[in-house]
């Protein structure tokens, strides 16, 4: 039986979520095992021609060029998987949104009329249709090798969407927001572990929103936990702001 | 209860019940400090027990303080419960693999180890009886509870103080263990810093025969019964719970709803340190080839949208009605169910609620009191 092709494709990103692939170790040679991996150009020059049956996909489209690019994607993939923030939510760029694009290329770049680029950071979503989203910023090495394990085997991806709190009980960790350190756990989607409350730190929404966020009530704790509004705007504004309850929650705050 | 006689044992003696349990083998669990907090972890001896420290609890608040004497059991209930060993967050249920001949299925096989829980607080003794119920007493036996609740040595203590969000004398829960223990220890605290030791079975009798102690004299059950009403006489909160199952199940269309909907973080949180609460999910995962899957078993909460979908979506979709099911079934429908009350009034949900929704103020507010809160 030939095994499934599998391409990796980048768009307006860090690279992190695709290194978490190369960053499997030990289930790597699992992985190329179990698939041809057939385009990755951040591990290999070599190009196996498409169609492909999985193309997972990082990043968010910033420039015209990206916009028909994805488009070309997605015509050679069986099944498209988003993976990170970037390409889920429009990542951290999509702080660009909210603001002049042009005052920020003409501040950085000493010739700005060379820069061809979008008004805004948008998800992979808003361009073609998604098979599967995979969340968090970067995206959880144990989850993509679930996500890869579910669509070999035809069955549904366990990653749960509810919150960041789930991990810490499972954990055994005692509640950090309850102990006084801001936290945005109760909000934001599992799938990293819980890693940040286990060292005594507070969640940093990595992963977006949950499935039922109630930012608003969090926000109240927040600020008696001693944040001012401009703490809670930037808060919500980081890797996720894209995502409505994330960017709404920001909007109510600030100044 | 039994006709063995209270006796009283120093640190020493503590140290040799902790030392005689491990020398039979148990696993001995107990509070430790970690993480500012006072969990329930592996003990090795008196030296890991949280002397000198207490804790400060309120509706989403929880800090550790430290005391003006050196009791190892001055603090009330933490962030962990018992239920975290006996009926664990994660299991795996089985293993499969792939054969020349088809399928091999392996079963987990349960540990051998048995366990000694060290200062189980009487709303705890309460819950694992709850539990006890769910788990062991209906048509259906769960062999993973069973394996690690059969044998379990159970050191009780009974409370000194109660917390600010504790309210077991509502539920009639405590202070004071009644059953459900081997043996039961009152921290006497005082020029001579000993505790008072009561009996409740016959292994718990052999273990405490083996440690120094002298037998309990008057002034020692006296100083006992005082520090077990000063628990009772400081509860942080109260609720009145001879009606509501009544109230709630006649109050399912109540304003109220929406305005704890309005705070409901749908976080899980409550559930998930409600030593009652016992919801799994069950996930099968495979490997990428295709030649190993395994089932495994997760505490699961009625706050995640997963836990009542159907067909077509979540039936509970809104967090009005996530938390309307969840405090129905804790307080009303529990009782058609198993028979008692879901709630031992530990007031965990309370402090580690994010936003500190009381669940004693809720009532409260269903009655028509509302206004006031659950404080004492």
């Amino acid at each position: 039986m030939r095994k499934p092709k599998l391409a990796v494709w980048k768009f307006a990103s860090c690279d992190g979520c695709q290194l978490s692939l190369l960053d499997c170790e030990d289930e790597l040679l699992a992985v190329a095992g179990a698939v041809e991996i057939a385009y990755f150009p951040e591990a290999t020059r070599g190009v196996v021609r498409g169609p492909y049956d999985v193309s997972l996909v990082e990043g968010s489209v910033t420039t015209p060029h990206d916009a028909e690019r994805l488009h070309t994607v997605r015509r050679q993939s069986r099944t498209l998987i988003t993976i990170g923030a970037c390409a889920t939510a429009g990542g951290i760029q999509a702080l660009r949104n909210f603001k002049d694009v042009r005052e920020f290329t003409q501040a950085v770049y000493a010739r700005p009329d060379f820069i061809d680029t979008l008004a805004t950071s948008t998800p992979i979503k808003a361009h073609v249709n998604v098979d599967f989203e995979l969340h968090g910023c970067p995206i959880n090495k144990h989850q993509l090798l679930e996500v890869l394990a579910a669509f070999l085997n035809a069955r549904k991806p366990n990653t749960p969407s509810h919150s960041v709190c789930v991990e810490c009980k499972l954990r055994g960790t005692a509640c950090v927001l309850v102990r006084g350190i801001p936290c945005l756990g109760p909000v934001t989607h599992a799938g990293c572990g819980a890693i940040c409350p286990a060292y005594n730190r507070g969640c940093y929404g990595c992963f977006g929103p949950m499935e039922t966020p109630n930012a608003p009530s969090l926000s109240r704790k927040l600020a008696a936990c001693g944040m001012g509004e401009r703490d809670l705007q930037r808060v919500y504004s980081t890797f996720n702001v894209g995502e409505l309850p994330f960017r709404e929650e920001a909007a109510r705050h600030g100044s | 209860m039994n006709d063995h006689a209270a006796a009283v044992i120093t640190h020493e003696g503590l140290g040799g019940l902790i030392a005689g349990l491990r020398a039979e083998g148990f696993r001995v669990i107990g509070p430790r400090l970690r993480d500012q907090a006072i969990v329930y972890d592996d003990i090795e001896s008196v030296a890991d027990l949280p002397a000198g420290w207490t804790d400060e609890q309120e509706g989403g608040h929880y800090r550790v303080r430290r005391r003006e004497d050196a009791a190892l059991f001055g603090y009330n209930v933490g962030p962990h419960a018992w239920k975290r060993f006996l009926h664990p967050p994660l299991l795996r249920l089985w293993r499969a693999e792939r054969s020349a001949d088809g399928m091999t299925v392996t079963a987990t096989s349960e540990p051998a180890e048995r366990y000694a829980f060290l200062a189980v607080r009487s709303c705890e003794l309460h819950a694992i009886a709850i539990q006890d119920r769910v788990f062991l007493q209906g048509p259906y036996v769960d062999p993973h509870y069973k394996a690690r609740r059969e044998g379990a040595f159970i050191v009780a203590v009974n409370c000194g103080q109660a917390g600010g969000t504790c309210f077991c004398t509502s539920m009639n829960t405590g202070p004071k263990a009644e059953e459900g223990f081997d043996l039961s220890l009152t921290e006497l605290l005082g020029d001579r810093h000993e505790f008072l030791v009561e009996v409740g079975s016959e292994r718990g009798a052999a273990l405490l025969a083996a440690v120094p102690h002298r037998p309990a004299e008057r002034q020692d059950a006296a100083q006992a019964a005082n520090a077990v009403a000063r628990a009772e006489g400081n509860m942080g909160r109260h609720m009145r719970s001879d009606d509501v199952r009544e109230l709630l199940l006649a109050n399912l269309e109540h304003p109220r709803w929406d305005d704890v909907a309005e705070r409901c973080l749908t976080c899980g949180n409550c559930t998930m340190v409600c030593p009652t609460c016992f919801c799994t999910a069950v996930e099968d995962e495979n490997d990428l080839a295709g030649n190993a899957a395994e089932r495994k078993r997760r505490w699961d909460s009625c706050f995640t949208m997963d836990f009542s979908y159907i067909h077509g979506g979540s039936v509970r979709s809104s967090g009005r009605s996530r938390y309307r099911q969840w405090m129905t079934h804790k307080l009303a429908n529990w009782v058609d169910q198993f028979g008692t009350s879901g709630c031992v009034g530990c007031g965990r949900c309370i402090t580690w609620c994010p936003v500190g929704i009381d669940i004693t103020e809720e009532v409260r507010a269903i009655r028509g009191e509302g206004g006031s809160d659950g404080r004492a």
